[in-house]
């Protein structure tokens, strides 16, 4: 069951639905009644990427496709990778990342699409020993988009790993990541940031799987919606039996800013380990109505008190991010859709 | 005058606490506001300042003549009214030099002046904060997050002098303070004392009046104003309490 098997195969019936657990949230069975032809290959000029002045290596895949990256033992890149739809076809794509020990990498990625189109991007990221990747994903997918994007990685000893995924949503869309973690002093950042307006949807699902001793797992995720939109967050971390001293720490925090909105959240701690520290904590409401009428009673604009303390609200998971140069950018695109 | 208020009425959930409250304050005098808790002291400074879910059923109240009434709190801020909280907010993720600045800058926007320049502005944070005794460092702090109540009230203060109102209603600025920040506290309350402002103290207790020299003193109860005086009535009503006013009312 995936939507890449059920591009590939043309058929709906392979696709996640509400049926699946995984998918109650984000059912695509139910809103593809037919799949689109697929994309035809586009030769034209799509424009610069979000990322491009920051990196030094730039790979992008329209209309589907599959790339390799490969950074050998202890080198370094900063590589824009950018998945781009043209028109309303259906399409895949892959891309295989691989590191060696100590290579570090800055994964700058970002979805942009700009119609109606139903893609699946699948990325397989594979650090060794001591490795470092900090992935910041810019999803700033077209209203009419289905758009489904999974990681799997793999992390290894003394790894490190930060993630920051930033959305503004889809027609329907699900950001998941899967991350391997065996423990041995590897450090995981899983952080989300998805801001809905009109009818937009957003799914943004991890799991990680504690497999060994000494890991830690620090997550943080947080939404804002209004108007019809939806947020769906899903996240789960298991700690295998024997994974002892993992410590896990996982918050979920949203506000809901008109009445028709809606955020689905669903956090799990799986334990089948005695000597851990976990915690998770979930929140969802309105803007704090007091902290409001402070800062109007100072001087500012309704729409730009809420727009402050929006942008405050998220700030949160920006501040967490490790490329300064990309956190500017992120901040800056956050900025836009708030206070648009 | 000034400030002018004239039998409001006001209602909060459709309970009316404010029954008539007729009040004037001319430019240039400071005005304390004394009553018994619940008689409708930290009503009356929302309800002048705009807070939703304050409904004002009857009556008015102007500022230089302007209906305050008809206008929403920023407009009412642009035009210089500026509550200092008996509770305020702390807001996460702003840093306070961030917070004054957008709302000063926010003002000047509503009355058509140019916006502050990042130097200017930091020139008078520095004045500002080094008159308050506020570690400038603070201010780079999110607004009031984890302050102590003292904090917090030189904060409302700082906020006070940066943003330069023209009418300041200070709501219970006593509370939480111990004697050295009373003192700090009511110096730069003082400090902003002119002939163009006008100034209302809400307090329970005299003991701030020893040190913000109030020109009129007003007893609010029962949700009207039921005596006024000189200072001398503050020194009374810490003698004899407010039981008398409260069988007025």
């Amino acid at each position: 069951m995936s939507l890449a098997t059920a591009i590939r195969d043309k058929d709906v019936a392979k696709l996640p639905g509400k049926r699946d657990e995984e998918w109650r949230w984000t059912d695509l069975r139910g809103l593809i009644r037919i799949l689109p032809e697929p994309s035809a290959s586009f030769a034209g000029d799509v424009g610069d990427g979000p990322f491009d002045a920051l990196a030094d290596d730039r790979r992008m895949l329209v209309n589907g496709g599959e790339a390799l990256i490969d950074l050998p033992a202890d080198s370094k890149a900063t590589v824009a990778l950018r998945f781009v739809s043209r028109g309303a076809g259906s399409h895949a794509a892959g891309v295989t990342i691989t590191l060696g020990s100590n290579a570090r990498l800055r994964l700058l990625e970002s979805y942009e699409s700009d119609g109606g189109s139903v893609t699946q991007a699948s990325l397989t990221i594979v650090l060794a020993d001591g490795a470092a990747v900090e992935r910041i994903v810019l999803a700033q997918d077209h209203e009419d988009a289905v758009s489904v994007s999974q990681a799997a990685v793999r992390l290894a000893p003394k790894a490190e790993y930060g993630q920051t995924v930033v959305t503004s949503g889809a027609r329907r869309q699900r950001l998941e990541t899967r991350v391997i973690h065996p423990g041995g002093h590897a450090s995981l950042r899983l952080d989300g940031v998805y801001l809905l307006a009109g009818k937009r949807h957003s799914d943004q699902t991890t799991v990680v799987n504690h497999e060994s001793t000494d890991g830690a797992t620090v997550q943080l995720t947080k939404g804002v919606v209004r108007d019809q939109a939806r947020g769906v967050f899903q996240g789960r971390i298991v700690v295998a039996e024997g994974a002892d001293r993992t410590d896990a720490r996982m918050g979920h925090h949203a506000l809901i800013l008109s009445d028709r909105a809606e955020v689905d959240a669903k956090p799990e701690l799986e334990i089948y380990a005695d000597d851990v520290a976990c915690a998770h904590g979930n929140t969802v409401g309105a803007l704090d109505e007091d902290a409001l009428f402070y800062a109007r009673q100072r001087g500012m604009p309704e729409a730009d008190a809420r727009a402050l303390l929006t942008e405050a609200f998220i700030g949160e998971v920006i501040d967490r991010m490790w490329f300064d140069g990309a956190r500017d950018v992120v901040r800056a695109w956050a900025a836009e859709r708030l206070r648009g | 005058m000034m400030l002018n208020v004239q039998n409001l009425h006001a209602s909060v959930d459709g309970k009316e606490i404010l029954k008539g409250l007729t009040l004037e304050v001319p430019a240039g005098e400071v005005h304390a506001i004394m009553g018994p808790n619940g008689a409708g002291k930290s009503t009356l400074s929302y309800v002048l300042t705009g807070r939703d879910g304050y409904e004002v059923t009857a009556g008015s109240a102007t500022l230089d003549g302007e209906d305050l009434l008809a206008l929403a709190p920023d407009e009412r801020a642009a035009r210089g009214v500026f509550l200092s909280f008996q509770y305020p907010l702390e807001i996460p993720g702003v840093p306070a030099l961030t917070f004054i600045r957008t709302a000063l800058n926010a003002q000047r926007k509503a009355r058509g002046e140019v916006e502050i320049t990042a130097p200017e502005f930091l020139k008078l944070a520095r004045t500002k904060s080094a008159e308050l005794k506020i570690d400038f460092d603070m201010l780079k702090r999110a607004l009031n997050v984890g302050f102590s109540g003292g904090e917090k009230k030189r904060m409302e203060i700082l906020q006070m002098a940066m943003l330069s109102p023209r009418f300041l209603i200070l709501d219970e600025t006593d509370s939480g303070l111990d004697i050295d920040a009373l003192r700090i506290v009511s110096d730069g309350v003082n400090a902003l004392r002119s002939p163009e402002r006008g100034m209302l103290v809400i307090t329970h207790y005299q003991r701030l009046l020893d040190y913000i020299k109030p020109d009129r003193v007003h007893v609010l109860s029962g949700g009207r104003i039921v005596a006024s005086g000189g200072p001398e009535l503050a020194h009374e009503l810490e003698r004899e309490g407010y039981e008398r006013y409260e069988k007025a009312a």
